[in-house]
């Protein structure tokens, strides 16, 4: 792998309460490329990415050891502002989660967040972002409209041009194919292959041929550990440890 | 075999009667207070009665106006002072507030609902009164401290309860991915709450506001006890007021001895029953239509 | 704007936030506190073992032994008559109905009308009821108003325990050829019971506390109710009408009643709140 490192994960390990759902996992994960976290359900891929943009901070009973590295600057370290953090992430959730506002506002809603006030400007962005993503001949007539109007496919692409929006370095999907139907779900991820040319993608997934489709580089957690991580060609071929064979071979799911 | 299955049927039938009940006592009550006031509509116009302005039993004149606005006023006033309060505290507990404070400080909120309104009034005249004639010569005004402000302010704390209880259940409906969903895109948590969080449970929380005025619009006793009840138009908040329940309370012992008098207590009954069904039935028809939404 | 301005806004408003509950936190104390202090250094053993003697309003010697026994007559007398009604009434739209059918829906939506109105509406619809069926202004006429105010409460309060109960709960009674009647008393009831407690508990509490639905309906009288057709004195009224009084002793007096009702309600809220969290530990649910 001759990618820099974009994320360096330190012996980071997460409990809720007394439960630990990571234990102490570290793994580098390379830039501009897609990394897939993969393993059986239940066994921390989405509490590892929401460590990423720091959205378990000030949940009850939460607590956080090790450290995030985001080029070589420690995410949790208690100085940095929280908000610049996660502005460098663009997260796709589940269910697309479109905010109570028209098509427009959902894209402008992060600029002008971040200052930006020229309508003229909003609009280029606006324009910009939803011709990326595609929707830009299917809404244009129609920017303000409820974003809740649209199809749930639509919405997905609608929040990732949302993300994107705020000009983030990373890009983090939390299954973001899974409400969608299969056409829906091809386009998501043909956009997701398409960013790695720009931006650091880790897309956590459930559905083992996405991975294969998608991924350059795998994270396998299984029961909270990090069992084995490393380029997707190779682990697809070649898995070393026996509960990564069973993953695959669909025994342990 | 065949006694219980006969026991079931016939449970089924009687607790469909029970279920009844509660459907059928809104009308009742609606047209009960209806026919009870046909004796006064008889003689007088709705509109006349609701918006005459000279309350004179003995001469058979029954203005509610004066009563009507004086309900207005304090319960519009006691929403100035209780909407944001409210909300604010609604909104810290819902988004700011550790658990542990959340869970010590909810059943305050509750406790605060069970007090009776004797006890509120008790408290107003002992506490609020005073202090209202104390501070209306700051404003250049003369004041006993049986005022609309007291009433207000004794009111606002009553509604508290209803408009924490009803948009904490608001906030909680929005998911919590749709916060984050913001948050990641580098909002504060209050940019989340002031763009995301309250745009989308507006509906909700018009109806809590919507709930607490009707609970403010209804309330007696601790009202009654620290507005003065003057049957005069209040012009400023340190005067008093005479609101419609007041009204009600203070005259069921005459109402027998003098020709209509009851029927004139009765519409105002009914006034107040309309206007509460009013808020009350489009705020919980707001509320079940959020509920499915988020469903 | 600059990160800086936007953080200044949530500080401010964060500082306002949490004005806000302590104002919200900080009334209940005051006014619990505002009562406990004026009321008891006017409270003697007096108050709670006597009836009033003449010209007590005027200050003379005697007690309010007949509005504490009064309230909870009448409050008991509501509570079980409320429960009479909404005991069928949830176990019905939860058993007997889907929980989301119409009729559920609409019970449910009409008890929450019910919940909004105003007690003096009960009050006087309590009279109207009371004039249509020939009684007087008696103890049963106000338990009958404080039953229909308590109803919608209890109800409500039930229901939310009750709908709880899992389909697997009454499916498993069911195949072993319970009757659904055998279902919700054995089963169900027994199963919510802690939960049915709470309820009436709270509906309890908000009778006990309640005037103005029995200023027109239960009338007053300084005897202790000892039939249904007497008239019966309250603590709320009690409190109101020495209140009412020029004479300093006897609002003296108002004072330690408000207290006196004050710890009633609290014994009771806290009462519901320990079974409430009983019902917590040793559900299945």
């Amino acid at each position: 792998m001759d990618a820099r490192t974009h994320i360096s994960i330190q012996n980071l390990s997460v409990s809720y309460g007394r439960q630990r759902v990571l234990k102490d996992v570290s793994v580098d994960l390379p830039d501009r490329k897609v990394t897939a976290i993969i393993g059986p359900s239940g066994c921390g891929k989405t509490t590892l990415l929401r460590t990423l943009n720091r959205l378990l901070d000030g949940m009850d009973g939460v607590k956080i050891e090790g450290q995030v590295l985001v080029d070589g600057e420690n995410i949790y370290d208690p100085k940095i502002e929280v908000t610049r953090i996660r502005q460098k992430m663009g997260l796709l959730s589940q269910k697309p989660q479109v905010l109570p506002m028209s098509i427009f506002d959902n894209i402008a809603y992060g600029p002008r967040i971040h200052g930006v006030r020229e309508k003229a400007k909003l609009r280029q962005i606006v324009e910009q972002q939803l011709a990326a993503a595609g929707l830009w001949d299917e809404v244009k007539n129609r920017l303000h409209e409820p974003a809740s109007r649209l199809s749930v496919g639509q919405q997905q692409r609608l929040c990732l041009a949302r993300g994107l929006a705020v000009k983030p370095e990373i890009i983090l999907g939390d299954e973001p194919t899974s409400a969608l139907d299969p056409q829906s779900s091809r386009i998501v991820e043909q956009r997701l292959i398409e960013l790695k040319a720009d931006y650091t993608v880790i897309v956590v997934t459930h559905i083992l041929r996405q991975a294969r489709r998608i991924a350059d580089y795998i994270a396998f957690l299984y029961l909270g550990e990090l069992v084995e991580h490393g380029p997707a060609a190779e682990i697809f071929a070649n898995p070393r440890d026996p509960r990564m064979k069973a993953y695959l071979t669909g025994e342990i799911s | 075999m065949v006694k219980r299955l006969l026991k079931d049927l016939l449970a089924r039938r009687a607790m469909f009667l029970f279920t009844a009940v509660p459907g059928v006592l809104v009308f009742l009550m609606f047209f009960g207070l209806y026919d009870r006031s046909r004796s006064i509509l008889a003689l007088h116009s709705f509109p006349d009665l609701l918006f005459g302005s000279s309350w004179f039993p003995l001469k058979g004149q029954f203005g509610l106006y004066p009563f009507l606005m004086g309900t207005v006023w304090v319960t519009l006033a006691a929403m100035i002072l209780a909407v944001p309060i409210s909300l604010l505290s609604a909104i810290y507990l819902s988004e700011y507030a550790p658990r542990r404070i959340r869970e010590t400080i909810k059943p305050v909120v509750d406790l605060l609902a069970g007090i009776p309104s004797v006890v509120f009034g008790v408290w107003g005249v002992l506490m609020i009164v005073p202090l209202v004639a104390k501070i209306a010569p700051a404003f250049g005004a003369y004041s006993t401290g049986y005022s609309v402000l007291a009433g207000a302010i004794v009111l606002a704390i009553m509604v508290f309860p209803t408009i924490i209880h009803v948009s904490l259940e608001v906030f909680a409906s929005v998911p919590r991915a749709l916060r984050e969903a913001s948050l990641s895109l580098g909002a504060t948590k209050w940019e989340t709450v002031k763009h995301v969080v309250l745009r989308k449970g507006l509906a909700g929380i018009i109806a809590s506001v919507a709930l607490g005025f009707s609970r403010a619009f209804g309330e007696t006793m601790a009202v009654l006890m620290v507005v003065g009840n003057t049957p005069i138009i209040p012009k400023s908040p340190f005067d008093s007021a005479y609101p419609l329940p007041a009204l009600l309370a203070n005259n069921y012992g005459e109402m027998m001895s003098i020709p209509l008098y009851d029927g004139a207590l009765m519409l105002a009954a009914l006034v107040l029953l309309l206007i509460v069904l009013v808020f009350n039935i489009g705020a919980r028809a707001v509320l079940i239509k959020a509920e499915r939404k988020a469903e | 704007m600059g990160f800086r301005q936007r953080k200044a806004e949530e500080m401010v408003f964060k500082v306002l936030m949490i004005g806000s509950t302590v104002i919200v936190t900080g009334s209940l104390l005051l006014i619990i506190g505002t009562v406990v202090v004026k009321g008891f250094p006017a409270m003697n053993l007096a108050m709670i073992t006597q009836t009033p003697k003449g010209g007590y309003y005027l200050g003379k010697e005697g007690g309010i032994l007949n509005a504490i026994v009064g309230s909870l007559e009448l409050a008991g007398g509501a509570t079980l008559l409320a429960l009479l009604f909404s005991l069928p009434i949830v176990l019905y739209i939860n058993l007997y109905k889907r929980r989301k059918s119409r009729l559920a829906v609409f019970t449910r939506f009409a008890l929450d009308v019910l919940w909004g109105i105003p007690s003096i509406v009960y009050g006087a619809f309590g009279f109207i009821l009371m004039m249509r069926i020939g009684l007087r202004t008696s103890l049963l006429a106000g338990i009958i108003a404080v039953a229909l105010l308590e109803l919608p409460i209890m109800a409500r309060a039930m229901d939310e325990v009750v709908r709880l109960v899992p389909h697997s709960l009454q499916d498993a009674s069911a195949s072993l050829g319970a009757t659904k009647l055998e279902t919700a008393l054995h089963v169900v009831t027994r199963q919510c019971l802690p939960g049915i407690i709470t309820a009436i508990l709270i509906a309890f509490g908000r009778g006990i506390g309640d005037a103005a639905s029995v200023l027109y309906t239960a009338g007053f009288s300084d005897r202790i109710p000892g039939a249904l057709l007497q008239p019966a004195a309250t603590l709320p009224l009690a409190i109101f009408f020495q209140l009412g009084t020029p004479y300093p002793e006897v609002q003296e007096r108002a004072y330690a009643s408000a207290a006196i009702l004050t710890l009633i309600i609290l014994v009771i809220s806290l009462l519901s709140r320990w079974y409430g969290r009983k019902f917590q530990k040793n559900s299945i649910l």
